[in-house]
């Protein structure tokens, strides 16, 4: 064990914050997509590594692949939106899809 | 089953029938009638088993049948009630059980039964018959079943339940208990025809004028129970008890306690029995169905008065030294003493059949009571008795004699003619000869007819007591009342059968069903036959061939044993010569009356009952109406206390309105309009800032939120 469990968690970290950036800073919606896919990808590092480092029961590992099936479930539903986005409105930029707005 | 469980169930089979009749078999005539008779037959045979086992006991005064049960905790201890049958009880359920059963059989004719049902016939009215067609193709007119069959049936089944109550109760209160369940059904079976208005009237004014003694005998009862701390029979009539009650006064009239007590229970007679000058709901009575009649003029309602003051004998005269009448006894004796003359007087000038039988049932009531005035106790159960044999006879008798006429009437189409008058009658009897010959019994039984018949024997023995203890005023008065009674039973004897018929209708007057005739021939047999238990053993010839069981038996009930009185030959003579006399002179001045003009004893005062229907509307109804009226609904109600509350309700129109006006409009309304207003005026201003439409805007604004909470969170509460 010479690795220890606060490198994976900055590592998880840092690639939750790129996520949460490329959310929040991209236009595209399909980019959008990505980063929330990258996020998802950040909390399982931290599941997994938990469960090396914890008490070894299974669980971190069955969330882990939880979070697989909502994650790719999440993208066909994202996809199949955008898709539909842009065959009503030809362009998938987040700000052009201001229908919310009061 | 012992003596004492048999005893607690007689009184239940005609209550049972009362329920089923009118929760299951209402709708079918032949099965409520059955429960009813069959409930009926149950209780007679109870009575009867009951009455055979206490005649077989020696001492049978000393040893009687009793057995009670805790009911109502009281204090430490428990109010009892329970079953007593002594001697009077025993003798009672005798003559009670025999006329229930006859009156319920009879019953079943006099509403037709079998017969068609009308043809317009409604419930609440009597029958007016049915018109059927012969084979021959003719038309007749008959008379058609009751409407309300199955309920009569069940109100008697109640009516019978109240009076075994009565009569096998040990204590007061349930006693009071069936004497009230009686005046319920009085007023019910009086309404019975309740579409006619004579009959509510009618029914109203029997429940109120009963009512008026109730209140008093209640009174009586409040006083015993707080006097002595309990209402059994046994125990209120033990020596020590009486005496204690004897010697303690009262503050009214200088009465002892017993004196007031018996006065008050007294009372409560005088509304049952319908004595003077509560007298007037009886003849109105009349109104009800027949067999009611019999059943509350004969067999047991008033029977039920004359009864509880039996029962209570030795309280009433718990202060009488054999010296004087006390005070009480003096005013039992005088209300009875003229109670009997003065409705007799009425008797002779009524024309309607069943009236003349409603005042010599006030009458020979007043009998019984005169002689429990004057100490004659075993005279007035005996008269008791006979006179309910005798009266439900001729009640029942008469109701045969209007059902033959209504036949006639019905027959002949003219509805003109009333089937009760006597003076539309006459010559009777060759077309009801059953009829004839029970209602001769029962009327010679009425007017004490020498040896044959059971009234005169005990008629004879209340004047041989009143006599023989010196009671002058009564005596004479008794011995006129039964001059009058002979008189006007001769009177009805003669207008009705005798002669030719004086209608059409009477022409066509048909003897009546079985079911009617048998429980007549039965109750003639006990007006005769009973009288022979009675018989005083010095009697001239005939005295001790039976010997006078019913003294023996009856006086037993009391303490000390009342001695057998010496013959004497003068209340003898006397009770001969009233009762020929009386029935010669009737049959010598009616035998050739043919209408109501030639009647020469019609007088106004005596046909107007001494107006004292008038008096009373003008005393008391008149009044009672104004008092409603004018001072309690218009005064008190409308005025005061609508008043008041019209008042509280304007004050707190008033309050609200202001409270209104001045606070929740203003104040209430105006911040909750400041607090709207306000949020619309933050969204309109907030919205085009926050409500970008913008998706990752949102999240931004989601994550600086999520920061916030967590620095906070941070800093503060970890």
């Amino acid at each position: 064990m010479s690795i220890p469990l606060s490198w994976y968690l900055i590592l998880s970290a840092a690639l939750f914050c790129i996520g949460l950036f490329g959310v929040l800073a991209r236009k595209n919606a399909v980019a959008i997509l990505l980063g929330i896919e990258l996020m998802l990808n950040a909390v399982n590092i931290n599941l997994v590594a938990f469960w090396r480092y914890g008490t070894g029961e299974i669980t971190g590992q069955v969330f882990a692949i939880i979070v697989f099936a909502v994650a790719s479930a999440e993208v066909a539903v994202g996809l199949a939106l955008i898709i539909s986005v842009y065959r009503r409105r030809s362009t998938v930029i987040a700000d052009d899809l201001d229908l919310m707005k009061w | 089953m012992t003596t004492e469980s048999t005893i607690w169930l007689i009184p239940l089979p005609p209550l049972l029938a009362f329920f089923l009749i009118i929760l299951f078999t209402n709708k079918n005539k032949v099965l409520s009638h059955s429960v009813a008779i069959g409930a009926a037959a149950l209780s007679w045979l109870g009575g009867m088993l009951v009455f055979i086992r206490a005649i077989q006991v020696e001492h049978f005064g000393k040893e009687v049948f009793a057995s009670s049960v805790n009911w109502l905790p009281v204090g430490d201890s428990w109010f009892k009630i329970g079953v007593l049958v002594d001697p009077l009880s025993a003798i009672t359920l005798f003559f009670v059980a025999w006329t229930i059963l006859m009156i319920f059989i009879y019953s079943v004719g006099y509403q037709n039964f079998g017969k068609p049902k009308g043809d317009h016939d409604q419930a609440g009215l009597p029958p007016h018959g049915a018109t059927i067609t012969d084979e021959h193709g003719h038309k007749h007119t008959v008379p058609s079943i009751e409407p309300m069959y199955s309920r009569f049936f069940a109100l008697l089944g109640l009516f019978a339940f109240g009076m075994y109550t009565l009569v096998v109760s040990d204590n007061l209160l349930t006693m009071f208990v069936g004497w009230e369940i009686m005046g319920l059904c009085s007023y019910l079976l009086i309404g019975f025809w309740y579409g006619k208005k004579s009959a509510r009237n009618a029914a109203i004014k029997a429940f109120m004028t009963t009512r008026v003694g109730d209140v008093f005998m209640l009174l009586g009862i409040s006083f015993l129970y707080s006097a002595t701390g309990t209402l059994s029979f046994r125990e209120i009539l033990s020596a020590d008890v009486l005496s204690a009650l004897a010697s303690a006064s009262t503050p009214i009239f200088g009465l002892s306690a017993a004196g007031l007590i018996g006065l008050l229970l007294f009372i409560g007679t005088v509304g049952k029995s319908a004595q003077w000058p509560l007298h007037v709901w009886l003849p109105d009575a009349m109104e009800g169905p027949t067999p009611v009649s019999a059943m509350i003029h004969a067999a047991t309602m008033v029977s039920a008065g004359v009864y509880a003051i039996i029962r209570m004998f030795p309280l009433i005269t718990a202060d009488f030294t054999g010296h004087g009448l006390t005070t009480t006894m003096s005013v039992i004796a005088f209300i009875g003493a003229f109670t009997a003359i003065f409705a007799a007087t009425i008797a002779v000038a009524q024309n309607d059949i069943k009236r003349v039988l409603a005042y010599s049932t006030i009458s020979q009531l007043g009998f019984m009571v005169a002689s429990v005035g004057i100490g004659a106790y075993v005279a007035a159960i005996f008269h008791l008795v006979t006179h309910a044999f005798f009266k439900a006879l001729l009640f029942l008798g008469s109701g045969s004699v209007i059902h033959g006429m209504e036949h006639g009437v019905l027959h002949t189409g003219d509805h003109s003619v009333d089937p009760q008058d006597m003076f539309n009658m006459g010559g009777l009897r060759k077309k009801m000869p059953i009829t004839f010959w029970t209602f001769l019994i029962g009327g010679f039984a009425l007017s004490g007819f020498p040896l044959l018949t059971a009234g005169f024997w005990s008629k004879d023995e209340i004047l041989a007591d009143a006599f023989s203890h010196s009671h002058w005023a009564v005596f004479i008065t008794l011995a006129v009342a039964a001059f009058l009674t002979a008189f006007y039973t001769m009177r009805q004897i003669t207008l009705t059968f005798l002669g030719k018929p004086r209608t059409k209708s009477a022409e066509h007057a048909q003897e009546t069903h079985w079911t009617m005739t048998l429980p007549l021939v039965v109750l003639a047999i006990f007006a005769i036959g009973f009288g022979w238990v009675g018989i005083p053993e010095e009697f001239p010839f005939i005295g001790g061939i039976i010997p006078n069981w019913l003294h023996e038996f009856v006086g037993g009930t009391l303490a000390h044993h009342p001695e057998a009185l010496p013959f004497n030959i003068w209340p003898l003579l006397t009770s001969l010569t009233v009762a020929l006399g009386g029935l010669v002179i009737g049959w010598l001045v009616y035998r050739n009356v043919t209408s109501a003009e030639e009647d020469k004893l019609q007088f106004k005062l005596l046909k107007n009952k001494y107006y004292f229907d008038e008096i009373y509307d003008f005393l008391f109804v008149k009044p009672a109406y104004w008092f409603a009226e004018t001072f309690a609904y218009k005064f008190i109600d409308q005025t005061i206390i609508d008043g008041f509350l019209n008042r509280i309700g304007g004050f707190a129109m008033a309050v609200g309105t202001a409270f209104r006006k001045y606070f929740d409009a203003p104040v209430v309304n105006g911040f909750g309009d400041l607090v709207g207003e306000g949020s619309k005026r933050i969204g309109k201003f907030l919205a085009p800032v926050i409500q970008r439409g913008r998706v990752q805007y949102y999240m931004l604004a989601s994550l600086s939120v999520a920061v916030i909470v967590a620095v906070i969170y941070y800093f503060t509460l970890a």
